[in-house]
Order: C-alpha cells, then structure tokens, then sequence
C-alpha cells in the first residue's frame, strides 16, 4: 500500500486489504467468466451449483404466489363463469379453425407425397410455467418449473398462447433458463408473412422490441406487417408468429433498410408457456439411402468445424 | 445464546436475506429501481466488523449471487471484491464521516460498480445504456442511512447489557 505523502496515512484492518489479493480475485473473476461465457469448461460445476438455488427461488418467489392464491380465493363466482363461458368460445371457435386446416394438412400431404417431398415434420409439447423470480435486469431470460426430468433439452423452442417467446439456454434437473427473443443476444429467422420476405429480428434487450437490421431497400415491407418464424437454422419451428413490423426507415450504414417490430408474445410476463421439440422424419433417397435428421446443435454455440484428418502420404 | 453466536446469525441472516432480494419479483416498471442489496450488506459489514468480510468472502457471496440470478459466473464476485476492496482501503476515513457524507461515499461505490458493470458487459451483451442505470444506485444511496441503522442497532442490541 502507498501512503501518499501529507495526508494520513488511511490504515485498513491489517492483513484484510492487499493490492495482490485484489489483483488475485479480479483475475479468478475475469477467468471463470470466460470459462462460462465459452461454455465448456465450468459449465458443469455452474449447473451444479445452480441446482442448490431451488429453496431460494421458492423463498423469493413466496409473496408473489401468496399474493396470486389470495386473488384467485377472492375471485367470484360471477367471474369465473363469464371466463368459463369465453373460454368455451374460444374453444369453439379454434375447433372450427383446426375442421378448417385439417383438411388442408391433407391436401398439403398429399401434395407432399406427390413431390416425394419429405413429411411434415411432428411436434411434441410440454406444458410449464415460469417460476416467479427476476434474473438480471439487463438481459431478457425466464426459468420454467420443467428440467431434464420432463425432457427439456437445450435448444427447444418456447411459445406463449400468442406466439414464439424464445428458446431453452439452460437445463437443469427440474428447470430451465429460456432467453427470450428480445433478449440482445438473440437472433430469430423470420418470414414476412404478406411477401414471404425473409430476414432477422435481433432483440434489443428492453422487453418489447426487436430489430430487423437487414431488409433490402428494394423489398416491400410496410408497418402492420406480420412476423412469423422462418424454420431456418432449425431452432424453431416454421409458422409460429413472431411480431409484428412498426416502422421502418434507412439504416445508418445506408446499406439496408432498419425495421423496428414489437413481438407478438407476452415477454413481460407469460403465466403458462409451451416448449415445442420437433421430430422429423429421416430423409429418404430414391437410391435408398436414408438420412437421419441430426437435429439442432445440443449447445447454443455455432458448431466448430472438424478438423480435417490429414491424408497419409 | 452467545454474542458471537447472535452477531453470527445476524451476519449470515443478512446476507441471505439480500441474496433472496435480489430475485424477488417486483412489477416491471420497478425493475430499474431495484438496489444491490448484497453490495449494501457487504459494504456494512466490512466497515463495521472488517475481520467478517475479506476480500475472499465478498467474492464467494458474488458467486452465489450470480448462480442465483443466472449470471456469467465470477461477474457479481468480481464487482464485489472490487467494492470490498476500496472500502477496506478507506475504512479508516470512511466510518468517522457524517452519515450525509457516508451515503454520498456508498453512492459514488455504486456508481463505479456501474461503470465497472457496463465495462463488463461490453465483451457480452451490452447493456442498452441510459438514464435508469442511475436509479437503483440512488435508491441504494437513500437506503443506505436505514439500512445502516437497523443492522447497527441489531447489532448493538446483541452486546450483554452490564457490559
């Protein structure tokens, strides 16, 4: 420690603030969040660790439970028959949508069949809900109440009863971390549904925006256009609705045009959300090979290419 | 029960308590007000009883914290640590400062643990840059003097009365 001349000397409780042992937790700090931030090497011990956080979640999460039980004791009779009866609407009503697009499907399979096109694929769902905590205010993440115990995997999509709500970051036995599609981290393939446009919503990291920094200047996209997910890179399914576009303008590079979206989701708070995990069918071949779809990466990072084994000489 | 053993569970009780606060959720719209507990429980521990929090034990509370809030882990250690660090360093100046002075000491800590946070996030995920980044240091500067002043009275409230 230095003590700088002509002023007194400011003497800590000895032994308890050393420069080296400052330097020495800055640095274990700086390493272990590479290591985590590259994802390979801690990220065992971090899962680990996160398992132990069970009993503060529920701790956390108590007043607002004890807050929504008291509501829904309180709740009158009178109102949960109106919601009774809406819910029974909407029902009726998503019947006759699905008599509608089931006979579509066929024709879609038939047609299908006709190309020998490879089947539709299948999906399967799992019910959750988020558990009631606040992770980090600057990133847009969720935990839900289902783990590798129901059968989460990294990478399953997540939706909410009015669209695509984000993907499956994190598993552990009975949770998982889901980052959202606003998150600043996440890039979402999307189609525009009127023009079939495909391009990139970026989150932005507030909750309710997402960026398309890449239209060309020549594509026709106007504000009110819908969103949905384009099935690219086969993280999500194809078809889920994703946003819809509020402006548009110049981008500041002058070489796309910049849209600005609001996700059709409910990011802020989702009561009772879906995880999507999709089987496809192997691709079959008029050889006969037949070729297994090897489904999305198991980790959020891009695939590293295989080193090419050198040819004996 | 022993002093020790009550200042013990005081100690421990505090930092639970602040870890837990982290992750309680509040309506959106508070979200950017909410303090760092833990930083204010540390900062009060190591002014009052500094042989309770080195350097090391700031550290391992930020790693706790990170797996709770599913953090990169090491990044609440580190801001942590820092924190620690320079209040050790002024300890001696700081805990004979008017209580006015103290709080303007705790908000320009919080503020560097901003910066430091920001700095941090850079190699990540940016963190969308504006004015609420000065709220929850605020509420953390005003909370300081009760928070101060609750655990200062439990604490003395363990001393043994003939002492």
């Amino acid at each position: 420690m230095v003590a700088t001349p002509g002023s007194p000397a400011p003497r800590s409780a000895p032994g308890s603030s050393g420069t080296g042992r400052l330097v020495f937790y800055l640095a274990l700090g700086a390493t272990l969040m590479v290591a985590d931030h590259r994802g390979r090497y801690v990220d065992a011990a971090h899962t680990a660790a996160q398992a132990l956080a069970g009993p503060a979640y529920a701790l956390a999460s108590a007043p607002s439970r004890a807050v929504s039980g008291l509501a829904d004791a309180f709740r009158e009779r009178r109102g949960l028959l109106q919601e009774n009866e809406r819910l029974r609407q909407d029902l009726l009503q998503l019947r006759a949508t699905l008599a509608k697009s089931a006979s579509t499907d066929e024709e879609n399979l038939h047609l299908r069949r006709l190309l020998r096109a490879r089947d539709r694929i299948g999906l399967e769902t799992l019910l959750a809900h988020p558990v009631e905590v606040d992770l980090d205010p600057f990133r847009q993440r969720i935990l839900l109440d289902r783990g590798s115990e129901q059968g989460v995997r990294v990478g399953l999509a997540v939706i909410d009863d009015r669209g695509v709500l984000g993907q499956v970051s994190r598993v552990e036995r009975d949770r998982a971390e889901v980052v959202l599609i606003t998150d600043a981290s996440h890039a979402l393939p999307v189609t525009l549904l009127r023009t079939g446009l495909r391009t990139i919503a970026f989150g932005v990291g507030d909750g309710h925006t997402l960026r398309l920094p890449y239209i060309p200047f020549s594509a026709d996209v106007r504000e009110g256009d819908e969103l949905v997910t384009s099935g690219l890179g086969g993280r999500y399914p194809a078809g889920l609705p994703a946003g819809t576009v509020r402006s548009i303008k110049p981008g500041d590079a002058g070489t796309f045009a910049v849209g600005i979206a609001a996700p059709a989701s409910d990011t802020a708070r989702a009561d009772l959300v879906l995880l999507l995990s999709e089987r496809r069918l192997p691709l079959r071949y008029d050889d006969g090979t037949v070729v297994e779809w090897q489904g999305p990466p198991e980790s959020l990072e891009t695939p590293r290419a295989e080193p090419v084994p050198e040819s004996s000489p | 029960m022993s002093r020790e053993r009550s200042v013990s569970l005081l100690f421990w009780g505090s930092i639970a308590v602040a870890l837990v606060a982290a992750v309680v959720p509040v309506p959106q719209a508070l979200v950017p007000f909410r303090p760092f507990w833990l930083a204010l429980v540390v900062l009060y521990w190591s002014l009052e009883e500094p042989e309770r929090m080195p350097l090391g034990l700031a550290f391992g509370l930020g790693l706790c914290a990170d797996v709770l809030a599913m953090n990169l882990l090491g990044e609440t250690g580190l801001r942590l640590a820092v924190l620690d660090f320079i209040l050790l360093r002024f300890r001696s100046r700081l805990r004979f400062f008017p209580m006015p002075q103290q709080s303007l000491a705790v908000f320009a800590l919080l503020l560097n643990d901003r910066v430091l946070l920001i700095m941090m996030r850079a190699f990540s995920v940016p963190v969308p840059f504006g004015l609420e980044l000065l709220f929850a240091p605020l509420v953390g500067t005003l909370l300081w003097p009760w928070l101060f002043l609750l655990l200062d009275g439990l604490r003395l409230r363990t001393r043994p009365r003939e002492a």
